[in-house]
């Protein structure tokens, strides 16, 4: 059976249960327990219709759990009304879907732990497994996330950049245990994408994919991180570059400039370049000013500060990087690569010790202390 | 099956035998220790005697109550603390030799020049849940 086809099905069956009158977080109960049923069901009898076949399943598991709860009248009404199923305005579903998912008043975590399940169609195992919590821990955070979103209007119109914030964490997440989080969230993005015509969500998908494309040759065999400057670009997905670049500049052409339309045209720009001396460090540095005037963002002042050192020198990036925060995440690690750059061995080995110390994740504070081992390799300072 | 924890200390252990800091390593010597770390991790995995293993970040703040509506109270972190966690990892195995068996694998990660860094790792029992049958 076509797991993707069944989950890309997901949103627009939970809509129309909604829009038949059932509210959000039973309707989403009845979708996942319908998935469940299809799961085990579809293999040996596949149905003709999925849609139609997950409707109605999940309609009639809402009206045994609405009889089971008590409600009584409420229940009576909706009984009464015969479903019918078949085509619905599938998209507009589905965009509403998106919007209550990434709704302001929920947090970070549980807009996306609700968008995956409702919206992507995932388990709550599934979503616990990727995220390396217990399954009672994230069955709780989605119901709660779905009581936060009980008085919410299904029809209001939302906000896109909620939404795409949402799916940047999933994409950002990465890949741990069965789900691929990364490839999760470019389905999810390419969903929106043709939901809504915005030049954001197609700059959003443009980053994702530009970034995906360098996947194989960004993790060694042994699980280290290959810095951009190093990674084999033979083994970059030139498909998904070529599709990444094509949806960017059809945004671009639009005149309505982002965040993730200038994230994306400088990951575009180390895709065009066949070798990391080919990179155009000039045109990445205006990308960076365009960027910090769009975010006023410290961390896009820091890779500025990067790409000004390639550009202009190593002496111009420290420059750069002495304008900002030093307690910045990631500040030493930059300044131990400016100092190398620019012969200061001896600080650059002492420096990069150090943001080893300081570093977010094991796969950092490895290549970071195998920097600092390279360079205190070469001998005593000179 | 009895848990047990096996922990590994930034400071406060006795000193390895192999000490040599890191960052004094080569890269080689610091990708070998690590590929070592992640193969115990799956060999454990295929025995069905892991449990999990994290590791922490060396900085930390300590943080107590300051009463009813105030906010609590933090300190640290302190540069000079004795006994320092770096991280653990939980196993679930058939006795006490077993663990100290694996901890003895665990400490014979390979460190500067190859060599086994014999590091101290704290072996401590997981207080378990009373038996159902005590007559």
């Amino acid at each position: 059976m076509n797991e993707a086809l069944l989950r890309s099905l997901t949103p627009s069956v939970l809509g129309i249960l909604v829009r038949r009158g059932a509210d959000f977080a039973a309707a989403e109960d009845a979708v996942q327990d319908a998935l469940v049923q299809a799961i085990n069901a579809w293999p040996a009898d596949p149905p003709r219709d999925p849609k139609g076949w997950l409707v109605t399943v999940a309609w009639h598991r809402f009206l045994d759990a609405a009889r089971a709860d008590a409600a009584r009248r409420r229940r009576e009404d909706l009984a009464g009304e015969e479903p019918a199923p078949g085509p619905a305005p599938a998209v507009d579903d589905t965009l509403q879907l998106y919007f209550l998912c990434a709704h302001p008043s929920l947090t970070p975590a549980s807009a996306v732990a609700l968008t995956l399940r409702a919206v992507g169609g995932l388990t709550t195992r599934q979503i616990a497994q990727a995220y390396l919590v217990p399954e009672a821990t994230m069955a709780q955070r989605i119901s709660r996330a779905k009581r936060t979103v009980a008085g919410v209007r299904f029809d209001q119109p939302g906000d896109v950049a909620t939404v795409l914030r949402v799916l940047y964490l999933v994409f950002n997440e990465g890949y741990s245990g069965d789900v691929d989080l990364a490839a999760e969230a470019i389905r999810l993005t390419r969903q929106l994408a043709a939901a809504i015509d915005h030049p954001e969500v197609a700059g959003l998908l443009a980053l994702m994919l530009l970034h995906h494309a360098r996947r194989a040759a960004r993790i060694a065999p042994d699980g280290t991180l290959v810095p951009l400057a190093e990674q084999d670009r033979g083994r970059w997905d030139t498909a998904l570059i070529a599709e990444g670049i094509g949806i960017l500049q059809a945004a671009l052409a639009r005149d309505r400039l982002g965040e993730f339309q200038a994230q994306a045209a400088i990951a575009a720009l180390h895709a065009d370049a066949r070798t990391a001396e080919e990179t155009d460090w000039v045109q990445i540095v205006e990308w960076y000013d365009e960027l910090a005037r769009l975010t006023d963002s410290p961390i896009v002042r820091l890779n500025r500060a990067v790409a000004v050192g390639e550009a202009d020198g190593p002496r111009a990036g420290l420059a750069a990087l002495a304008a900002l925060d030093s307690s910045l995440p990631r500040y030493t690690a930059v300044a131990a690569y400016l100092h190398e750059r620019a012969g200061d061995l001896a600080t650059a080995a002492r420096l990069y010790a150090e943001a080893a110390h300081q570093a977010p994740n094991l796969a950092e504070r490895g290549h970071l202390t195998r920097q600092a081992a390279r360079l205190n390799a070469l001998g005593p300072p000179r | 099956m009895a848990k047990y924890l096996l922990l590994k200390h930034y400071r406060g252990a006795p000193a390895p035998v192999n000490n040599v800091p890191m960052d004094q390593w080569t890269p080689e010597e610091v990708s070998a220790h690590m590929q070592y770390m992640h193969d115990f991790a799956a060999r454990l995995e295929e025995t069905g005697e892991f449990v999990e293993g994290q590791a922490l970040a060396p900085e930390g703040t300590f943080v107590r109550y300051d009463g009813e509506g105030r906010p609590p109270i933090t300190d640290g972190p302190f540069a000079e603390t004795k006994d320092l966690i770096a991280g653990w990892m939980v196993i679930d195995v058939d006795s006490y030799e077993r663990a100290v068996e694996l901890a003895g694998e665990l400490s014979a990660a390979p460190g500067a020049g190859g060599k086994p860094i014999h590091e101290w790792l704290e072996v401590r029992p997981f207080l378990a849940a009373p038996p159902t049958i005590t007559e």
